[in-house]
């Protein structure tokens, strides 16, 4: 039994997120292959597959870093109209800089490494037009206190943290102007385990307090699993299988995901 | 009766791709539950139970077949439904109550349990004395109510775990063995609780190890064993 | 008519030293600079008798405005009589035959490096700045094509965290010269490396301010009557250096930007940094009947 992306439904909540056939093609290569996604308002959307299948590429998409060959973006929000691929670059940086949240795996993308930890808190609020110290101060720190960041390195450069905490300085960034949209770039990969285990419990807390709508891509199905409300499959540009998350682990029905549950549980 | 669930040749098996064969989990069932109904699901091991369940909560996605459920928006084929429809009723009309609790770090036992309540616009204070109320009427002692039940024991964490999922009222319950690893007071307490719901109208499905818990409780006996399904039993077959 | 008549005679080298393209190419970008204030314009730079760092933006503009009726003024970190004001000030008198003076109030073109004179300057007076860098940006962002799109985007957000660092790490703002300031509400620009003190005297001034760097090849402005706001959070106020009550020891005034000179016993003395302001003020109490301009600063206070 199949369930398309518009299957009849009777709640009304519209879509926040919606990509709709987007196909990217890098030279011969095809990296994405008329892919859709939908995340509803304060739901967790988990995109798994192994490096490759086009979740990172769709992802920047999402974060407007990357323009597709073909599809749409739209964003339910205010003052936000039409198709997002269709924006100029000034349009879609500042929706970015204020709308959308991004962590990504390698936190010299998302860190000014040498600069303090609140200042690159500060940073996206001034982007914003903040221009009251204290209040910077204060909603730097509250983001941080947020992310469970220690508080007495609040001015310590990211380069003299661990990879655990510049993660935390990286989503206290992220979620310091209220983001409508969190994007979670292998968020975690690369770290200890432990400290995976730590990322992973303030984001699971951040989700449930603020219900903030997440979109995480990861290749570890076990953070999918500990997050994601629903999950999507993707396999080669395409996606292979999409459902509710219990559903894709307890029951899935492509033999690639049979395959990737076996192999991980 | 309001008619809350209309099940119609419900099939389920799993397709293993790489045994390359199938396994047939129960196949044509059909049953209908009413508002304030309780079915007791009945089979030998391997009846598909629990898998039965599961379907109908849709984490295991149906073969074949109709799982009409009157939903406050209205009839929905729940084997047909989106995921975020199934996620909505998931959190306003359709619980599910298994043997183990899904702990999260650094949430105490009282905000677990109050959270459902929370999420369906009950003030904090409040939401918070009902939850107490709950955990006191299933035997958590009051020192606990503060802590994070994933240190608990496996009792302890099934009580919270009870507490949650009956706190709010919901149209139909699903229940997989809940009275497992429970001690004989909180089996009281549960089985009171259920009474309560029953009393309101929510309708149950639920499998029991020892039905005789819940003998009480019981109108209807679906028997999952391959050659008597589709056969409604009623209350007096002999447990 | 012979092709003689039609030609100018001879000359060893044009008018003001650059030649005719040189000139119209720093005019057209001039003009360009004033209209979008505060946008810094390229242009080529050409070669001057001068090492590139030492002034050859302003000596460009300089000897592009001049003409013959035109006095000129030439400072160097306020002074009139350094060895580097008073060579430029000779090469332009030379290249272009116009009379000199240190006297800001006579003067009709003032090149300056890192102050802006004491004296309020008038509608019909040019400045002009020798900038050393000209790109507020660089500090914060080392690629300069990502520096252009940021002005172009007024993504001015590095800026300001540059600021809040050094508000976190130092307790106040340390940026002591060319302190970034948005001109016109829109271009962020750095105002050359003069003084804190010296950027309020930029803001909705009468004359037009014309800066040039000559090693980075950028021009830029501030037309007359343009808002120059220093970058500075709501609740932590501009402030200027803390010269407003310190005295000058040879002349004896009081309220301007002084020099420091150390002194053996670990002391120091203070001499006004304006060396014409300083003279004429020496001159006016030994008797002698000296004009005196109406100053920016009244009081040691910049009057709002």
């Amino acid at each position: 039994m199949t369930l398309t992306l518009d299957a009849p439904r009777i709640v009304t909540t519209h879509p926040l997120l919606q990509v709709r056939n987007v196909s990217k093609s890098y030279g011969s290569v095809k990296a994405l292959r008329d892919v859709s996604a939908l995340a509803y308002p304060g739901e967790v959307l988990g995109i798994v597959g192994e490096s490759g299948s086009g979740k990172s590429t769709l992802l920047r998409m999402m974060n407007l870093e990357e323009t597709p060959d073909t599809g749409s973006y739209t964003l339910d929000l205010p003052d936000v109209e039409g198709n997002l691929f269709d924006l100029d670059r000034f349009a879609r940086r500042m929706l970015c800089a204020t709308r959308i949240g991004i962590v990504y795996q390698n936190p010299h993308l998302g860190l000014l490494m040498k600069h303090s930890s609140s200042g690159n808190v500060a940073e996206r609020l001034l982007v914003a037009g903040e221009r009251s110290f204290a209040t910077l101060r204060t909603k730097a720190t509250a983001a941080l206190d947020a992310s469970e960041f220690p508080l007495d390195r609040l001015d310590a450069p990211p380069i003299e943290l661990s990879g655990g905490m510049q993660q935390r300085v990286q989503l206290a960034k992220a979620i310091a102007l209220e983001p409508a949209l969190l994007l979670l770039d292998e968020p975690t990969t690369g770290l200890d385990v432990s400290v995976q285990a730590l990322v992973l419990d303030t984001l699971k807390r951040l989700q449930q307090e603020r219900r903030i709508t997440m979109v995480i891509v990861s290749h570890d199905l076990g953070v999918i699993r500990t997050l994601a409300d629903r999950v999507m499959v993707m396999r080669g540009g395409t996606v292979v299988e999409a459902g509710l998350a219990d559903q894709i682990f307890q029951d899935p029905q492509h033999a690639y995901t049979q395959q990737l549950v076996h192999a991980k549980l | 009766m309001t008619p809350i669930l209309d099940i119609e040749g419900l099939s389920k098996g799993f397709t293993l791709h790489h045994l390359g064969n199938q396994i047939e989990a129960f196949d044509n069932i059909s049953f209908k539950v009413g508002a304030g109904e309780f079915v007791l699901l009945k089979g030998a091991n391997g009846a598909g139970k629990s898998t039965l369940l599961r379907t109908l909560y849709r984490s295991y996605l149906p073969r074949g077949g109709v799982i009409r459920f009157y939903s406050d928006h209205g009839p929905i084929d729940l084997a047909r439904a989106a995921d975020i429809d199934i996620a909505h009723l998931r959190r306003t009309e359709i619980g599910f109550v298994t043997q183990f609790l899904q702990t999260r770090p650094r949430v105490s036992a009282e905000a677990i349990v109050s959270e459902p309540l929370r999420l369906h616009g009950v003030p904090a204070d409040e939401a918070l004395t009902r939850a107490r109320v709950a955990l006191s009427t299933f035997g958590v002692k009051q020192d606990l109510w503060k802590a994070y039940p994933t240190t608990f024991s496996g009792g302890e964490q099934q009580k919270v775990n009870l507490a949650r999922a009956l706190i709010l009222p919901q149209k139909l319950l699903l229940l997989d063995e809940p009275t497992a690893s429970l001690d004989a007071n909180a089996r009281a307490a549960l089985v009171s609780r259920l009474e309560e719901l029953k009393e309101a109208g929510t309708a149950m499905i639920g499998v029991f190890h020892h039905p005789g818990d819940v003998e009480k409780l019981i109108d209807r006996v679906v028997d999952l064993t391959p050659d008597l399904i589709n056969s409604e039993d009623r209350t007096d077959v002999d447990l | 008519m012979t092709l003689q008549a039609l030609t100018k005679p001879w000359e060893p080298m044009s008018y003001g030293f650059l030649d005719g393209s040189a000139k119209r190419e720093i005019r057209r970008k001039m003009i360009k600079a004033i209209a979008v204030p505060g946008c810094q314009m390229p242009y080529a730079s050409r070669e001057v008798p001068m090492a590139r760092g030492w002034g050859t933006g302003g000596l460009q503009v300089s000897l592009t405005l001049v003409n013959p009726a035109m006095r000129v003024k030439v400072i160097d970190q306020g002074a009139d009589d350094s060895v580097n004001a008073a060579s430029i000030r000779r090469f332009i008198a030379r290249v272009a035959g116009t009379p000199t003076t240190m006297n800001t109030l006579e003067a009709d073109l003032i090149q300056s490096r890192h102050r802006i004179p004491e004296e309020v300057l008038r509608e019909d007076q040019v400045l002009v700045l020798q900038v050393p860098n000209p790109e507020p940006l660089r500090p914060v962002q080392p690629n300069m094509s990502i520096a252009r799109q940021m002005h172009a985007d007024a993504d001015y957000g590095r800026m300001w965290l540059q600021l809040y660092e050094q508000i976190v790490r130092s307790g106040r703002v340390m940026q002591g010269a060319s302190y970034p300031s948005l001109v016109h509400g829109r271009h962020v620009m750095t105002p050359s490396p003069i003084p804190r003190w010296d950027v309020p005297k930029l803001h909705m001034a009468k004359h037009l301010t014309i800066l040039s760097a000559g090693r980075e090849k950028r021009i830029f402005a501030v037309p007359p009557f343009t808002r120059v706001e220093p970058l500075v959070f709501s609740d932590v106020p501009y402030k200027v250096e803390d010269h407003a009550e310190l005295t000058c020891h040879r002349s004896g005034t009081r309220g301007y930007l002084m020099n420091e000179i150390p002194q053996d016993d670990g002391s120091s003395l203070f001499e006004v940094s304006d060396s014409e302001w300083g003279v004429k003020a020496i001159r006016r109490r030994d008797g002698e009947d000296v004009a005196l301009g109406e100053t920016w600063y009244k009081n040691g206070k910049m009057p709002s």
